[in-house]
């Protein structure tokens, strides 16, 4: 055996993509994590896409009940976890079966053959098992009996007397990470570490997983089944010091950022929803930083809170999906009335209603940009990575609190659980978006000084935002029409037309106030651009890399805002031959950028609850550019 | 925060972290310039009166006081104080009041809104207000019909009310107020009348007075839509009999002659004696068990003649906004404030040369 493994080959890859799947309870998202954790202190570039059923529970066994967890890792830059696995690791028949039509032929499958019982085979629906009835002969097949072993392992390390047969049973888990961690080559101390940490309080199962997390390298080490082992080397990524980062943690850390930058205290007001929940639970660890967080009755409640606190001078939160903003809607209307700032953080889900809660969408965009009563203008933006996510959240609260005004932060399930390496900002990158209230009255009536509540900035068009606790300030503010300046209730015609018009060019006037829009083509002929916005960055940009290394010529460029536009967005767009906008959704840009620019742009559409793969990009670019 | 000293009469601990009047303030000082647009004769009109007139009593700062409604007639109040304001959006003022106060112990907090506004729209938010014990106060003026919508019957409005919406009569029964607050677990709940100044005055002093949710339910008459609906209550001839005056301490005696009493029936509810029953009752309103002062409520002049007023409960539990602020102090006080380099650096990390 000894001399197989001298004889063993290692393989160097330039990248890998990697799928655990197994049941709901089988711990796939925390095995998914651990293996991306030590590929990330390896320094491999990374990207990952968990993907896992609504149901906490569901039915054991069965497909709907399978959680899966993907990763892409290379030696250089990507920007996606990858379009199909090289290797699926299947815990349950199950598992395989919800997975094995994403497997390419000629991939590595790797099957814990004591799950596939007649029982198991009958609850995945197969009717004969697919490791003997030739389903599986595309692929390279390593049968290993994870289970057996795993107790087997457990047992010979702790003599039998510390955790029962079901305890060691749900370890096995770490035996497929150790098998993983050998096949690629990766650390295994952190692991250990981690279970050393997660389980302190019951060191008997942390003995147990790391004894099956050691099995499972070891097994690995002396089995035949695996003539190839892998190494991904290092990326050479732009230096500084890295983290691995969900766009859920990203988002909560830049909001926590823009409290500090703005010299704000942070007000979130929220109601629990997939995925957005995990922001509201970051966001409450970190009272030390004065964060306020209030899971409120309703979604209603949560925003109407935040608003109020926005009232009293707090920078004002709310964090939810698609079917939250539906209930907030009448409150955002009601911010834009009183042009206070709020930050409305949307993590978008597949929809309509309940829809796809743990499913990736970008199918909210027209009700953040329409979805109120009243001409109801409020800003967009959108981050296009995981990372992205901080400076997409620090940019939202800076036009927030410069402009008073609610904003729109766009973020979707696929940014908000998938993670990737994020050089860390220093501090001195970071903006200063100190925000000063007024002090004094702003108007001479004839009775003397006055303030006037909607009297503007000039420039910004900003209306004085004067809290509470202020003296000689006191003024009542309301979501019925005001009049121009002074700010008491008008009804006048001519007045709410000032208001309405000053109120759109006020957040139209933010395209003044952002970047251009920028074009990505390194050969400068390109005659197609292709244009995106949020989580779909890493998608276009890895097919767009396929098509110009096929030697075809495109064009890329990606919103960050989507109200108002890039002032340049008109210019670029007309100077292309063709426009294509890839959406998951059935084109809600397009149609914002038709209504507004005149131009024809293609579409490309669906909404799979799941990222673009990128080899598919690359095929619709290719054809347009083909045409 | 700033503790307050000086203030004449009015305190709690919460009250006291609200920044006093530099000197004493009158009434006019708290009306606005705005014209008051309600319907003349409009019982509002004498709410506001009396808020104008009280107001200087708490002895805080103008600044520091903020009135939020929702929508309706009621909802307009804050327009014509002379205090920061919100006139926001229909059934949500108490979320709104709830972000500000949580966030800014500094500030007096008030709520104004009315029985379609806190019971109807805003069910959920008032009971999620009352059992937090967010320290706001809630005036909820009833006048048990839509006023602003022009005529329809509200949550409060008794069976068979024949309105614009329900020429057949309506069919809902009506929401007892005081009952609902009670349920909810309020900490604080009163009622009174808008005509009856000196009862209303003293009823929202003792509003203030305590810490966290008070809730007082204002019986308001709308003389276009729903006049006289409170009548018994005011008229000179009836409002003896027709009223129980509650008094934390007192037995529960009214009538022009003083001569009823209540007592507790067999069955726990309460019944209307004479006066010199021995069963006759002494209201305690600090009664940690809400049973009775819910008991209480269930006395309405349509089963027992007799409607009772003044408070009927007033404990001193821990307010929801003591709790949050104490969570950031002590959190600071066992970390320090927090580094956001630190924080958004924790975890693994790798550097790349």
């Amino acid at each position: 055996m000894s001399e197989q493994v001298r004889e063993r080959e290692t393989r160097r890859l330039d990248r890998v993509v990697v799928r655990f799947a197994g049941d709901s309870g089988d711990g796939m998202q925390l095995t998914g994590e651990q293996f991306t954790s030590e590929t990330a202190t390896f320094g491999n570039d990374l990207s990952t896409l968990p993907d896992f059923p609504a149901e906490i529970r569901a039915p054991a066994g069965t497909p709907a009940g399978v959680s899966g967890f993907q990763l892409h890792f290379s030696d250089h830059d990507i920007l996606t976890p990858g379009d199909a696995p090289d290797v699926l690791v299947a815990m349950n028949p199950a598992a395989l079966k919800a997975n094995l039509k994403d497997l390419p032929p000629g991939a590595n499958l790797i099957v814990n053959t004591d799950s596939f019982t007649s029982g198991n085979l009958k609850k995945a629906g197969y009717a004969t098992d697919p490791l003997t009835d030739g389903t599986v002969d595309p692929f390279v097949v390593h049968r290993v009996p994870l289970t057996s072993m795993t107790i087997n392992a457990v047992h010979a390390t702790d003599g039998g007397g510390g955790v029962n047969k079901k305890e060691a049973e749900r370890a096995k888990n770490m035996f497929a990470l150790g098998l993983m961690c050998w096949l690629y080559h990766r650390p295994t101390e952190g692991t250990v570490s981690f279970l050393e940490k997660k389980f302190g309080k019951r060191p008997e199962i942390a003995a147990a997983n790391i004894a099956a997390f050691r099995a499972g390298f070891n097994y690995g080490e002396t089995t035949e089944s695996f003539t190839v082992t892998y190494e991904v080397a290092p990326a050479r990524m732009k230096s500084g010091t890295y983290r691995r980062i969900s766009g859920n943690l990203a988002l909560s850390y830049g909001l926590i950022a823009a409290g500090e930058l703005t010299g704000l205290q942070v007000y979130l007001g929220s109601y629990p929803i997939t995925p957005a929940s995990d922001i509201l639970h970051e966001l409450s660890k970190h009272k030390r930083f004065g964060v306020r967080t209030f899971q409120a009755e309703d979604e209603i409640a949560g925003i109407g809170a935040a608003l109020g606190a926005s009232f009293g001078g707090s920078l004002g939160v709310t964090t939810t999906s698609g079917p939250g903003v539906a209930l907030k809607s009448e409150t955002i209307g009601l911010a834009v009335s009183l042009e206070l700032p709020l930050v409305i953080v949307d993590i978008q889900r597949g929809g309509p209603s309940t829809g796809l809660p743990t499913k990736t969408e970008q199918s909210d965009l027209l009700q953040a940009m329409f979805g109120r009563n009243g001409e109801a203008p409020v800003p967009i933006v959108a981050p296009r990575s995981p990372g992205d996510c901080f400076n997409a959240a620090v940019e939202a609260a800076r036009l927030a609190t410069k402009y008073r005004t609610p904003v729109f932060l766009l973020s979707d399930g696929y940014l908000a659980n998938g993670s990737e390496p994020w050089l860390l900002p220093t501090r001195e990158e970071l903006p200063d978006l100190t925000v000063s209230f007024a002090t004094e009255p702003n108007h001479t009536g004839t009775k003397g000084p006055e303030f006037w509540p909607y009297l503007r900035d000039p420039e910004t068009l900003a209306r004085p935002w004067a809290i509470p606790g202020t003296a000689g300030l006191e003024h009542r503010i309301g979501g019925i029409e005001k009049s121009d300046g002074q700010g008491n209730i008008s009804y006048d015609p001519a007045n709410h037309d000032r208001m309405v018009r000053l109120r759109a060019a006020k957040v139209a006037g933010i395209a003044g106030d952002i970047p251009s829009l920028e074009i990505e083509d390194p050969s400068g002929e390109a005659r197609v651009l292709v244009l995106g916005w949020g989580s779909t960055y890493g998608p276009i940009a890895a097919g767009c890399r396929r098509v110009r290394a096929k030697g075809l010529k495109v064009a890329q460029a990606h919103l960050r805002h989507l109200n108002p536009f890039p002032a340049n967005t008109g210019e670029i767009l007309r100077s292309y031959d063709k426009v294509v906008i890839p959406e998951m959704n059935l084109g809600q840009l397009r149609m914002l950028i038709r209504a507004e620019y005149l131009v024809d742009a293609i579409g490309y559409n669906q909404v799979r609850g799941l990222p673009f793969k990128a080899a598919e990009l690359a095929g619709v670019l290719e054809d347009v550019i083909n045409q | 925060m700033t503790v307050t000293t000086n203030r004449s009469g009015i305190s709690n601990r919460l009250l006291d972290l609200v920044p006093a009047a530099p000197s004493q303030q009158n009434r006019k000082e708290f009306t606005s310039d705005q014209e008051v647009r309600w319907c003349p004769g409009c019982g509002d009109y004498a709410i506001l009166a009396t808020v104008q007139g009280f107001l200087p009593e708490l002895g805080v700062a103008r600044e520091n006081i903020v009135f939020v409604s929702g929508i309706g007639c009621s909802s307009r109040f804050p327009y014509y104080l002379q205090t920061y304001g919100m006139h926001s959006i229909h059934g949500r003022a108490p979320t709104i009041a709830t972000g500000l106060a949580t966030s800014r112990p500094d500030l007096s907090v008030w709520v104004v809104t009315g029985d379609g506004d806190a019971l109807s729209i805003g069910g959920n938010h008032l009971l999620h207000a009352l059992r937090r014990n967010v320290n706001v106060k809630i005036l909820m003026f009833n006048n048990r019909i839509y006023g602003l919508t022009k005529g329809q019957y509200s949550p409060t409005s008794e069976v068979g009310k024949i309105t614009k919406s329900t020429p057949f009569g309506s069919l809902d029964r009506p929401y007892n107020p005081v009952s609902l607050a009670i349920g909810a677990e309020a900490t604080f709940v009163g009622r009174s009348i808008d005509s009856d100044r000196a009862h209303l005055t003293s009823v929202l002093r003792a509003a203030a007075e305590h810490p966290g949710t008070a809730f007082v339910e204002i019986f308001q008459n709308c003389n276009i839509f729903n006049d006289g609906a409170f009548e018994p209550l005011k008229d000179r001839s009836t409002k003896d009999d027709a009223t129980l005056r509650l008094a934390h301490g007192e037995p529960l005696v009214f009538g022009a002659e003083g001569d009823k009493g209540v007592r507790r029936a067999p069955d726990g509810s309460l019944e209307v004696v004479s006066a010199d029953d021995p069963g006759v009752l002494v209201h305690d309103a600090a009664a940690t068990d809400p049973s009775q002062a819910f008991a209480l409520s269930r006395i309405t002049g349509d089963t027992h003649g007799v409607t009772p007023i003044g408070i009927f409960r007033n404990v001193d539990v821990p307010t929801y906004d003591e709790a949050f602020n104490k969570q950031i102090s002590d959190a600071r006080a066992r970390q320090g404030e927090g580094d956001l380099m630190s924080l958004i650096s924790g975890g693994e990390t790798w550097t790349i040369d």
